[in-house]
């Protein structure tokens, strides 16, 4: 399960990568993409919509269940990625680079010191894994 | 894996679309042990059943079997089953493993003593057997006879020792059958159909392309789409409530909704580009809510979004645009058509 170093994570499965200043890249987890299974379709935000943190952005569907995608952090929609209308299995195949979502420009950084570290979410999924376990 | 109504099930095996495509197109063995199993027994278990369920089983041959609702007095579904009819006083009655004890209890209450009432559901596993090279499989495994059986039959069996029945019943809208097998024999028949099957593409199926397979069917699923608060009239399945039969329970409030006309009605639609309904979600035609999602996917033989959901009428007639709300994201238009959503070729 990959779990890239530098990225930030929710407890709701996306990924957070600071591209420039007030600018940032969002997807879902490896974890979340694995648990989802093969995704055929994929609901996004109007550019230029404004978001608050915690918010619906967007809905994954995949053959077994829908789910819906938060905003880790607040701003406005500044990029969607187009690909997942064409491939969404995309998420699946490469959830952390070619499978984001979509791109955030924000006012404040600093919002992304309140998101989990990757250490923070490798141990929330080993915690999940395990209940799931049981 | 996922529990299910205390049974441990896989919801896939080596992914859905996968196994639905095999059962399509070779065949696919399901482990439905969770199914619960009824038998009535005696000399007054036909006039028993018979008042209990909307179909007509005193018409049906022994040797036969009959799909029906059982209902409420308000004619909301308490759940829906197959009654295999060995005889007039030997009725073997599949029920949903999610209703299983309601089912027992509703079953014991309205038989009033008048006939046994066995709840066999822990003596018996259950293997479904589907997919157009499923009548060989069977054969092969059980016997040439088995290969005669016209739809909805059953034939009581031996395999190695053990009495099964096998039944031309399934889910999935395929040739091939359902196994009901004493639990001590069934692993044992599920290798061998695994083993015996090898060149006719056999695999196990999952919990995930059951439901694919019966909602490309409209088949419905108790939970779903019926429950206690539909009827039969409603659900589309009018032709197991067989009014004219003599006296049952629901049969007034049918009866009723019969002459006053449907309001609403369950349907299957197509959804018209991407967006997949899925079980709450509301239906529009223009700004009005018109009813809403019962099950929906995307159906792995035509490759599009499909769904069945309730609409009030006229709206269910097949050609309606009807529009699905996708959780307020954005309203995916659908087409309303006439079931089944695959047809066989």
């Amino acid at each position: 399960m990959a779990v890239p170093k530098d990225y930030r994570y929710t407890d709701s499965h996306e990924w957070v990568r600071i591209e420039e200043d007030n600018l940032v890249t969002v997807g879902i987890t490896d974890y979340a993409q694995e648990k989802l299974g093969d995704i055929v379709s994929v609901e996004l935000p109007r550019l230029g919509d404004e978001v608050e943190r915690g918010e619906r952005i967007g809905m994954i569907d995949s053959q077994k269940a829908s789910s819906e995608v938060f905003a880790p952090v607040s701003g406005v929609i500044a990029e969607v990625n187009e690909l997942l209308n064409d491939d969404p299995a995309v998420i699946n195949s490469d959830p952390h680079e070619e499978g984001w979502i979509v791109r955030i420009e924000v006012e404040e950084i600093e919002q992304i010191d309140d998101l989990m570290s990757a250490d923070d979410y490798e141990e929330l999924i080993g915690r999940l894994d395990e209940e799931d376990a049981d | 894996m996922v529990p299910f109504a205390g049974y441990v099930l896989p919801i896939q095996y080596q992914g859905i679309a996968a196994e639905h495509e095999r059962v399509r197109t070779a065949v696919g063995l399901f482990d439905v042990s969770h199914m619960g199993e009824v038998l009535f027994r005696g000399p007054k278990a036909l006039a028993t059943v018979q008042r209990i369920v909307t179909n007509d089983v005193a018409a049906a041959k022994p040797g036969k079997a009959v799909y029906t609702p059982v209902c409420l007095p308000t004619g909301g579904i308490v759940d829906d089953m197959i009654v295999y009819k060995e005889a007039d006083d030997r009725l073997f009655i599949c029920v949903n493993a999610s209703n299983k004890d309601k089912d027992f209890r509703w079953f014991v209450e309205q038989a009033a003593g008048e006939c046994e009432v066995l709840d066999l559901s822990d003596e018996y596993a259950q293997v479904a057997v589907q997919g157009p090279n499923a009548p060989e499989l069977l054969a092969r495994v059980l016997g040439e006879d088995v290969r005669g059986l016209k739809p909805f039959s059953f034939l009581k069996k031996d395999f190695r020792g053990a009495d099964v029945i096998v039944a031309t019943t399934g889910y999935t809208g395929e040739p091939g059958g359902e196994v009901y097998v004493p639990n001590g024999a069934a692993s044992a028949l599920w290798n061998r159909l695994l083993e015996a099957g090898k060149d006719l593409g056999v695999g196990p199926i999952g919990l995930g392309a059951r439901d694919t397979l019966r909602l490309e069917m409209k088949y419905c699923l108790y939970g779903n789409d019926i429950d206690e608060t539909t009827t039969p009239l409603e659900a589309g399945i009018g032709w197991t409530v067989k009014l004219g039969k003599g006296g049952f329970v629901g049969r007034d409030a049918l009866l009723k909704q019969q002459r006053e006309g449907l309001k609403r009605s369950l349907v299957a639609f197509v959804v018209e580009g991407k967006g997949i309904p899925r079980h709450e979600y509301p239906l529009f035609v223009g700004d009005r809510q018109v009813g809403h999602v019962t099950s929906g996917t995307l159906s792995p033989s035509l490759g599009v979004p499909v769904g069945l959901g309730y609409v009030d009428v006229p709206n269910d007639r097949p050609g309606t645009v009807i529009d699905v709300d996708l959780k307020g994201m954005r309203r995916a238009p659908a087409r309303v058509v006439e079931p089944p959503l695959y047809k066989r070729p």
